[in-house]
């Protein structure tokens, strides 16, 4: 594991730099409204970056993928492209852009420094105002090209959506073998794209529900490890694990605070009742957020942190309540029909996703944080636990084929027309998506 | 990792930053319920755990989303409770599980409920509560793997384990 890390680390620092951004104030900038609902993805021509070997041609596709991927833009096939670019700090000649209807265009170069490390640089073209939109270029490590592909597919992406990216994250999931009736579950980690994936656990414990610290590489996860099921922190950089408090039963379902600083979780109490409960990192004190003879879990915090959003079945099927970070004045907020769990804030705040079981469907969903304007994005034998990639667009899940035990993820994107499977070696499930650090 | 922040527009080199980017970097013998099913009553040894299992039954079931102990459960426990009586030296751990109808987080505090549904059933019939342990599976350990209720109701399950947690 430290060996792993310690590659990591390598692999991951990077210099980046801005480069000459040589235009004139935009007019009518190319600029695609997502806040609309239907978008018609962006026609969008990705050229290979110019090298001396494939490395050019890897990190368009790379870029081309994560932007088609998003079901916003929509990249020209490469067949179809006239003009070849040979200088791609010159400006192109637009028309050949136009022609084949590519409203942007990127191009771009890469080269191997004397020092060995990589140098990627871009420019984003508006082929029909004729003019650059952006150009940028980051220094990495040769093994880093993937992540630099992602980087700049974020610039691309947020230049011209006006939000954030979030291709540079990772996914922390469980892998799943074995036969279907006894699972074997190892902690991994992999790029957003399925990309890059490593084991953190050997499979030796039943491992469940990772989910990523806001503000540090660090997860908390559940663990079956001793025969006692507890939560547990680990640390990516390290490989440090500890256990989160020192109940007296089991406890599930964890989830850090915005500042990562707390984890909410149930314990599993000897009457059968399940209540949420806080752990304070810094100081070790546990807070008890709810009492209920009933099933309280699923706990997660708004981003401001002032309230949790929760299941319980205190009024008979499972259903969303919040409640003060304090664990003041709980109320109901979900009534449709069915039962409802797994609610997740969304990092934007205003919206709480949610798996739904009702007509023997799962249904991944959205709410306001009310309650009201319920949403279903997609639905299935088995869909559940969505996570909200860092821009609040997109949500990861886990889908199950009927009668069969054997997840695969998928992403949604929040019109429910874009559904994506994630490829992943194994089977997996329990996804939680990394956090765009600033 | 952090983050690369573009400063927007600037006519000349700007440059840079440097960040550091460091990213991310049991059990259980699935047997059947009766000794019936096995057509092995009266072959295990008196007071082992396959007499337990087999002449006994180790297993109680559940209707949807329910920790009620029916009618066949109680016979089942009742039976289990006369035969932990009798041998009391055996350590108790009671498994609770639910069928793959729900979410995982739920159903492992389903499996809670039904374990200490099944203990409290047991003590009221004798057996010390403090003797026995419950432990939730949820739905991670289905015996049966299928898309209807013939395999959700056989999994819908609480066991009672022998000699610790059930490996």
């Amino acid at each position: 594991m430290p060996k792993i890390l310690r590659t990591l680390c390598a692999a991951f620092a990077m210099v980046m730099a801005t480069l000459i951004v040589a235009t004139l104030p935009a007019k009518a900038q190319l600029k695609l409204d997502i806040t609309k609902g239907v978008v018609e993805p962006m026609p969008i021509a990705i050229t290979d970056f110019l090298s001396g070997d494939q490395l050019g041609a890897n990190i368009s596709n790379v870029i081309a993928a994560d932007l088609e991927r998003s079901g916003l833009f929509a990249p020209v096939d490469k067949g179809a492209f006239i003009e070849k670019i040979s200088n791609p700090d010159a400006a192109p000649r637009f028309e050949d852009w136009k022609v084949i209807n590519a409203q942007a265009l990127v191009t771009g170069r890469v080269t191997k420094q004397g020092d060995g490390r990589l140098k990627a640089e871009f420019r984003l073209w508006d082929t029909f105002a004729g003019q650059q939109l952006d150009g940028q270029q980051f220094f990495t490590s040769p093994e880093s090209w993937r992540r630099v592909a992602h980087i700049i597919a974020d610039a691309i992406y947020e230049k011209l959506t006006g939000e954030k990216g979030y291709f540079d994250t990772r996914v922390v999931f469980v892998d799943e073998s074995g036969t279907k009736e006894k699972r074997i579950k190892r902690l991994a980690i992999m790029d957003q794209d399925g990309a890059n994936v490593r084991y953190l656990t050997n499979g030796k414990d039943l491992v469940l529900t990772p989910r990523f610290s806001p503000s540090r590489q660090e997860i908390t996860y559940m663990s079956f490890e001793g025969g006692k099921p507890q939560i547990y922190l680990l640390q990516l950089e390290t490989g440090q694990r500890e256990l989160v408090g020192n109940f007296p039963g089991m406890t599930i379902a964890p989830r850090f605070s915005p500042d990562g600083q707390k984890v909410v979780m149930s314990l599993l109490q000897e009457d059968g009742s399940a209540n949420v409960y806080t752990m304070d990192l810094r100081s070790r004190t546990t807070t008890r957020l709810t009492s209920t003879s009933a099933i309280d879990t699923g706990a997660s915090y708004s981003p401001d942190g002032s309230q949790v959003v929760f299941e319980s079945d205190r009024g008979g099927r499972p259903q969303i309540y919040k409640m003060g970070a304090d664990g003041s004045n709980p109320q109901r907020i979900s009534f449709g029909d069915g039962s409802y769990s797994t609610p997740v804030w969304s990092p934007r705040g205003d919206l709480i996703a949610f798996t739904k079981q009702s007509g023997g469907e799962f249904s991944i969903g959205v709410m306001k944080t009310d309650g009201s304007g319920e949403r279903i994005l997609t639905s299935g034998y088995h869909d559940e636990g969505p996570t909200w990639a860092p821009n609040g667009r997109v949500l990861m899940f886990f889908r199950l084929p009927p009668g069969s035990n054997s997840p695969k993820l998928s992403t949604v994107d929040l019109t429910g027309r874009n559904l994506r499977q994630i490829q992943t070696p194994n089977l997996a499930s329990d996804p939680a998506w990394s956090p765009l650090l600033e | 990792m952090r983050r690369f922040e573009m400063i927007a527009r600037s006519p000349v080199f700007v440059a840079l930053f440097l960040s550091l980017a460091i990213a991310g970097c049991a059990s259980k013998k699935n047997m059947p319920n009766s000794a019936g099913d096995l057509g092995l009553a009266g072959s295990a040894k008196p007071g082992s755990t396959q007499d337990f299992t087999v002449n006994v039954g180790d297993r109680i079931f559940f209707d949807v989303a329910s920790s009620v102990i029916r009618a066949d459960a109680q016979q089942t426990l009742a039976k289990q409770a006369q035969w932990l009586q009798r041998y009391p030296n055996y350590a108790i751990t009671v498994e609770g599980h639910a069928d793959e109808r729900g979410t995982r987080e739920y159903n492992l505090a389903l499996g809670q409920r039904r374990a200490a549904a099944t203990r409290n059933y047991l003590a009221s019939q004798g057996v010390p509560a403090a003797r026995i342990k419950t432990l939730s599976y949820g739905n991670e350990r289905p015996v049966a793997v299928c898309d209807s209720e013939s395999c959700w109701s056989q999994n819908r399950r609480a066991i009672t384990v022998l000699g610790g947690a059930g490996s």
